[in-house]
């Protein structure tokens, strides 16, 4: 007796729903996406209960560390260029075409002026070596001290964008005068309304602002 | 599909159009659905879904040039103020301590909760409310829990936003920070000057 033969099937799957999926998902990631910003300095923000959400577009971001490092960047690629050119002309860098270009398209800065040159005309490589020991941008209480160059920073890349949104973001573990010198900068500006960027905690139960919340849920 | 015949030589055969092989139109998809997952993992890894929150903050109006009519006056009973010290301690006191003649009784707390600073500005709220409500001290309706934020230098950026987290936490409309001066650092007894805070500008 011989047994009953089981049928071969085919071991083919169609793979058509499942590419389909694959690029739904891809089309979705691709166009929610937006990529991380090059930061020099790892940043670790406190928690605060607020919900504000930083909008998108017409930043101006001042970086603090933990070791008081003061780092600064603009969003828009032409307001950079724009105000390294002023910076070029006001303070005479010297800097070439090239050189301010790489500036736009780059990052964060926390060197001093009489770094730029060779900061700008270094290599990624030399200038993530650079960020990872320098003394970050010279800051100060008086917006009239000549070494304040996060005040020039701040006054130029305000000309350039008047919409600029300010916003910090400083390190928890980083001193209070270290960003009390950039509050006071940005007084010295006549700027006395500023985001500071943080995680998101939950709002402790039964207190006021749980309040709202808790009075819609009954 | 769109293709020209070009295989016209020697005209037509008698039997009419040459039927062409069929072939299948089965494409293995397997290599298309591994780069698109690849793409995918990809992309998930570089992306930042949260958006960075934020936290308003309004810093009290400073001109060289204001007038002394102009500036807003705090009063005394509706006033708590609060320094920020060394290893996320807290010192506070009632009123502004601009009575040199009677020092307020300061003490010292820290941010976990319950029995921290949380506390003392809740109790302080309702003392005012209360205040407010009776009218003593010849308090107005308009008149609300101020709180000063005075940072000492050894303070970190952590104690800062968590105060004033603590402000909208419990619904303190006016507050402002400003700078430790001497006075309030002899009363709460701070003495070290490592990094002395400069002046304001």
């Amino acid at each position: 007796m011989s047994r009953p033969k089981i049928a071969r099937k085919s071991t083919f799957i169609d793979m058509t729903a499942m590419c389909d999926v694959a690029f739904l998902l891809l089309s979705f990631f691709m166009l929610a996406t937006k990529f991380k910003p090059d930061e020099p300095v790892v940043v670790v923000t406190p928690a605060s209960i607020s919900q504000v959400i930083l909008p998108d577009a017409d930043i101006m971001l001042i970086t603090v560390d933990a070791k008081g490092r003061v780092f600064f960047s603009v969003d828009n690629k032409n307001i950079r260029k724009g105000l390294i050119q002023d910076m070029n002309e006001y303070k005479g860098l010297g800097l070439t075409e090239a050189e301010m270009n790489s500036f736009a398209i780059g990052g964060s800065i926390g060197t001093p002026f009489n770094q730029m040159k060779g900061y700008l005309s270094a290599t990624p490589d030399a200038r993530a070596a650079f960020d990872k020991t320098t003394a970050g941008v010279p800051t100060d209480t008086s917006v009239n001290n000549p070494d304040n160059e996060l005040a020039m920073w701040i006054r130029s890349a305000r000309n350039n964008n008047p919409k600029l949104r300010i916003c910090i973001k400083a390190d928890g573990e980083a001193t209070y005068p270290s960003v009390q010198k950039i509050i006071a900068t940005l007084a010295g500006w006549k700027i006395f309304k500023f985001n500071l960027i943080t995680n998101l905690k939950a709002i402790p139960p039964g207190s006021f602002a749980s309040r709202p919340a808790e009075t819609a849920a009954k | 599909m769109a293709e020209l015949d070009t295989s016209s030589g020697g005209g037509h055969k008698k039997g009419g159009v040459k039927k062409a092989k069929k072939l299948s139109t089965r494409i293995d998809l397997t290599p298309m659905v591994d780069l698109g997952f690849l793409l995918i993992t990809f992309f998930i890894f570089t992306t930042t879904m949260s958006k960075p929150k934020t936290m308003e903050l309004n810093m009290p109006f400073k001109d060289e040039n204001m007038q002394k009519k102009d500036q807003s006056k705090v009063k005394e009973s509706v006033a708590l103020t609060i320094i920020l010290t060394k290893n996320h301690g807290v010192f506070y006191y009632e009123g502004i301590g601009s009575d040199p003649t009677k020092p307020p009784k300061v003490e010292y707390t820290t941010f976990k909760n319950p029995g921290g600073i949380r506390d003392v500005i809740i109790d302080k709220k309702k003392r005012v409310d209360a205040m407010v409500a009776s009218g003593a001290n010849g308090l107005t309706k308009t008149d609300k829990t101020t709180i000063l934020i005075k940072p000492d230098i050894n303070s970190t950026y952590e104690d800062f936003v968590s105060i004033i987290d603590e402000m909208s936490i419990n619904g303190i409309q006016v507050y402002a920070v400003v700078d430790i001066t001497q006075v309030d650092r002899e009363l709460a007894g701070i003495t070290d000057t490592a990094p002395v805070a400069a002046p304001a500008p």
